[in-house]
């Protein structure tokens, strides 16, 4: 087994355990974190294409380092809008869930 | 190279450019400032759409434009197909007429800057510049970018007022779209894997029938479906569109949910046009028929006009998934196909003037009443006639009732699944239609209804606004006047499928 199935297997793992935290806790800030989760696996993923290097038959692809490096970004703002929302929340409410009672 | 092509491609970077530089601006600038540059920014952007139709009608090819020319796949390019100029112009229509609509609700201060104005203002243009980079973008992690940018824009627009049960059903819409991005990013990631390319048009020539497009595909079209709310992904939907803001909801229900069903499409015919696929396009018009029945359904049983109109949104979100089954057919003869797939994105322009008429009258009803329950419409229709006109001109092309945009692309589906013998599809979309019939007419009847006790309205309703409505609604009736049969625009950039239709 290679290097690159490793990280790869690795990150399908992540995929995996994300995936189910996000369908199955109800707590919104545990589904961020899930996402944050699946979000390491799949740029591992793509770390481990790179390493492959699909594209150009070199070493290590740069195309998805670039790719990872904007999506990381990405996750990165969701989770700050995510999480001032649900702040947000917690000031108006006094609870962070999605089933508000009363 | 200073060509026609590249002069015309140029458009296509001002239409991502110049939303977004109004949204920095009024960012910069201020709420004072905000509505002021949005003004500016929504005449050049309507005529810079208009250009690009234009551009792309006159020489019957997909404008292209890559960026500091380098070509994909080092580069990044931006394409216009007549699918994509259709849409851009149906956002830029859209925009201006909610912007027009929007400036009594969102004036700008006098005094003290308010956050409501400044953030709607902004949004608004933020919206615009994703949904533009979603219509022209090239490849497939630049469109996970913009569709990214789009779901940050639309969600702050359903917790605008900031009351706990709109911040609810904004958190729960992003956890949604969240969920959806990331498996689309996922599936992204197995085509680079597979075929070391994201460019559209380089991976249609690479891609084959494998596990890995299998994979890939099922992955980005399920994150994509949870974003556009297709049943069973529509629990997010009703609260964030009926919650928000009239304007936003407009915005949010015309525009916004085609986005991610505008990226379905491309994969489906652009990305992989050759990988056989029936069995899944038959799921996909599944799940649209049980979206048009569910929505139909639960909408004649809202006690609310907006929770009403939101799951008739549901409902017709699925009308769009039909044309998959109809439109990916390879054995019967080609030329039915093309009239599922122009009715497919005909509905898909038809009920965004139509939806983003009724949520507009919907949100004068309600500030003229204080309320939006169905049961205490009467009399309305004597206080408002122009409004509750909008929302029967809206509500005609939802029913499929001539002449309407609604009509034609009913029509055309309809015609597509007799022709290719799948008639189960027609039963849904009579079925829809009756049932879209049932919960416009419970409105109109409430609203035209006299009332027991003269209506004192809570506030006056100026004319101007209750125009936007009209003219928007007019919009959706107007689509029901162009010829019943494939359209030839939307065929530019598709060599693959035949012109031709039925007469």
């Amino acid at each position: 087994m290679g290097e690159a199935t490793l990280y790869g297997l690795c990150g399908a793992a992540l995929v995996g355990l994300g995936l189910f935290g996000l369908i199955v806790h109800p707590q919104p800030l545990r589904k961020i974190l899930a996402f944050n989760l699946i979000g390491g696996g799949v740029f591992l993923l793509f770390g481990a294409i790179a390493r492959r290097g699909a594209a150009a038959g070199f070493g290590g692809d740069p195309v998805p380092q670039a790719l990872v490096i904007t999506g990381i970004v990405v996750a990165f703002s969701a989770t700050a809008l995510a999480v001032a929302l649900l702040l947000r929340l917690f000031q108006e409410t006094g609870q962070a869930t999605l089933h508000l009672d009363g | 190279m200073p060509n026609s092509a590249t002069a015309g491609g140029f458009l296509l970077i001002l239409a991502i450019v110049l939303p977004v530089t109004g949204a920095l601006l009024s960012l910069v600038l201020g709420g004072r400032h905000a509505e002021r540059v949005a003004l500016l920014v929504m005449p050049a952007g309507l005529v810079v759409a208009v250009a690009i139709a234009s551009v792309v009608w006159r020489t019957h090819t997909v404008l292209e434009y890559s960026v500091g020319s380098w070509d994909p796949p080092l580069g990044v390019a931006f394409r216009a197909d007549g699918l994509s100029v259709v849409m851009i112009v149906t956002a830029a229509l859209l925009i201006c007429g909610i912007g027009a609509f929007a400036r009594a609700q969102f004036p700008t201060p006098r005094g003290q800057e308010t956050r409501t104005s400044l953030v709607f203002w902004t949004l608004l243009l933020a919206v615009w510049g994703a949904l533009n980079a979603v219509f022209i973008g090239g490849d497939l992690f630049k469109l996970y970018v913009a569709l990214e940018l789009l779901t940050f824009a639309a969600v702050p627009l359903v917790s605008l007022d900031g009351r706990a049960e709109t911040l609810t059903a904004a958190l729960r819409y992003l956890l949604f779209a969240l969920f959806g991005s990331i498996l689309y990013l996922l599936g992204a990631v197995l085509f680079y894997g597979a075929h070391g390319t994201l460019d559209i048009v380089l991976l249609s020539h690479r891609i084959h029938a494998g596990p890995v497009a299998w994979a890939a595909i099922s992955l980005m079209t399920a994150g994509l479906l949870a974003k556009a709310a297709l049943y069973p992904f529509h629990l997010w939907l009703p609260p964030a569109h009926a919650g928000a803001p009239a304007p936003a909801s407009a915005i949010l229900s015309g525009l916004v949910v085609k986005a991610p069903f505008f990226l379905v499409v491309r994969l489906w015919f652009d990305v992989m046009p050759r990988v056989p696929e029936r069995a899944a396009a038959q799921m996909l018009g599944t799940l649209g028929a049980a979206a048009i029945l569910f929505g139909s359904v639960v909408a004649l049983r809202q006690a609310r006009l907006k929770l009403l109109i939101a799951y008739s949104t549901v409902a017709q979100i699925g009308y769009l998934f039909l044309m998959f089954p109809l439109a990916v057919e390879p054995e019967t003869g080609h030329q039915w196909n093309t009239a599922a797939w122009t009715g497919g994105v005909l509905q898909a322009i038809s009920h965004a003037f139509a939806k983003a008429a009724m949520f507009m009258a919907a949100g004068l009803i309600a500030e003229a009443l204080g309320h939006d329950r169905i049961a205490g419409l009467a009399g309305i229709g004597r206080a408002l006639p122009i409004t509750v006109f909008a929302f029967g001109l809206g509500g005609l092309s939802l029913m499929g009732l001539p002449p309407s945009g609604g009509f034609v692309a009913k029509a055309m589906l309809l015609t597509a699944a007799v022709a290719e013998g799948q008639w189960w599809w027609a039963v849904v979309v009579l079925t829809g239609g009756v049932l879209a019939g049932g919960y416009v007419f419970l409105v109109l009847a409430r609203a035209l209804a006299d009332a027991s006790e003269p209506l004192t309205l809570l506030s006056p309703i100026s004319p101007s606004r209750q125009a936007v409505v009209v003219a928007l609604a007019l919009c959706a009736v107007l689509l029901g006047f162009i010829p019943l049969r494939p359209s030839e625009l939307l065929q530019i950039g598709r060599p693959d499928i035949a012109i031709g239709g039925p007469r």
